[in-house]
């Protein structure tokens, strides 16, 4: 870690901080009984699984397609993962099962 | 009398709303055991993980965060990030206005506690006739709270004593993410949404490289997903 302990509490802070606005704004800006406004309603249906997706390649964007295993291990593993949740659709199995092909992987094939 | 009557009122809150985590408990303390370890392997002291549990309460955002401890010190891009990351629960509370008010002081509780796994359980449960809806909801919430606090901080303890070789562990992020992501897009009728946070994600990955692209990502959705908002369409705007 770089940063000062102080940095870090400023850095958890704005987690912090940021969580709590999601959570609270809502109750703050739209009082009882009020119909919310379309764009919001809107934004609420579609901006989660943009999100997500942004996520995922968040996760990936250390993975180098130039050298190593050229993201082969991430590849064959997302693939094994998404597989493993169409066979069964439990979400621990697949979280599971992913991680540890994953590990067994790096670990001892693409070493 | 009328402690003995409050205090029957609050166990039988209790007894109904344990059965509806007992799902909830399997999956915090998987997560939050590995969030735990994977903080520790990540070289975080289990302080981190404790505290972090404890106050953030948010899974996705909590892996987000030790990443960017680990990071250059950027305040305002851990605001943005976060607000963005959690910003679906903006649509829980719009969806909780009602249920979430005239609980008295819980319902600050509430709101603070409303991850994805309260929110729905509290969105769907039905109460029990008897049994009062505020306390109810807050046990579930609470019982939530200390599943994935106590899951994180004994990761994070109990990631010392790890005889195993944990290379590869951070993987379990990358899992977490593509099934939920997975699961939305099976649960979806449309699935542009998923195709633009995929491609902008990429595109400014490309452009910007693996340090600046988030925030450029986050505005090329909204603007992207604001351009095929058709405000004059009724009822289902997709």
């Amino acid at each position: 870690m770089t940063m000062s302990l102080t940095e870090q509490f400023i850095m958890v802070g704005m987690v912090i901080l940021g969580t709590m606005l999601t959570r609270f704004l809502p109750f703050l800006f739209f009082p009882v009984g009020r119909p919310t406004p379309k764009y919001i309603q809107y934004l609420g249906q579609v901006l989660p699984l943009a999100m997500f997706g942004m996520l995922v390649i968040y996760c990936l964007k250390d993975v180098s397609l130039l050298s190593g295993s050229h993201g082969l291990a991430e590849f064959l593993s997302i693939a094994l993962t998404v597989g493993l949740h169409f066979w069964r659709r439990q979400m621990l199995l697949s979280i599971a099962g992913g991680t540890i092909f994953y590990m067994l992987l790096v670990q001892y094939i693409l070493v | 009398m009328e402690a003995v009557i409050k205090s029957r009122q609050l166990q039988k809150a209790l007894q109904a709303a344990f059965p509806y985590t007992i799902p909830i408990f399997a999956s915090f303390w998987f997560l939050g055991l590995t969030y735990g370890i994977f903080m520790h392997v990540c070289g975080f002291s289990f302080w981190y993980p404790m505290l972090m549990s404890l106050l953030i309460f948010a899974g996705s955002a909590e892996f987000v965060a030790a990443q960017m401890l680990l990071g250059a010190f950027n305040p305002l891009q851990a605001l943005a990030m976060t607000l963005m990351i959690n910003a679906r629960h903006l649509f829980y509370g719009i969806s909780m206005l009602d249920k979430y008010r005239g609980n008295g002081w819980k319902d600050l509780y509430l709101i603070f506690g409303m991850c994805d796994e309260s929110f729905s359980i509290n969105y769907t449960a039905q109460v029990p006739p008897g049994v009062d809806r505020g306390w109810f909801m807050f046990f579930v919430t609470l019982l939530n709270h200390l599943y994935w606090f106590s899951g994180a901080t004994l990761g994070g303890l109990f990631g010392a004593l790890l005889q195993f070789d944990t290379t590869g562990l951070d993987f379990v992020m990358t899992a977490m993410f593509v099934v939920i992501f997975l699961e939305q897009w099976l649960q979806s009728r449309q699935h542009r949404s998923a195709l633009i946070g995929l491609g902008a994600a990429v595109l400014c990955l490309l452009i910007f490289g693996a340090d600046k692209f988030i925030i450029p990502t986050m505005l090329l959705i909204l603007i992207a997903l604001t351009l095929f908002y058709k405000p004059r369409k009724r009822g289902s705007a997709l």
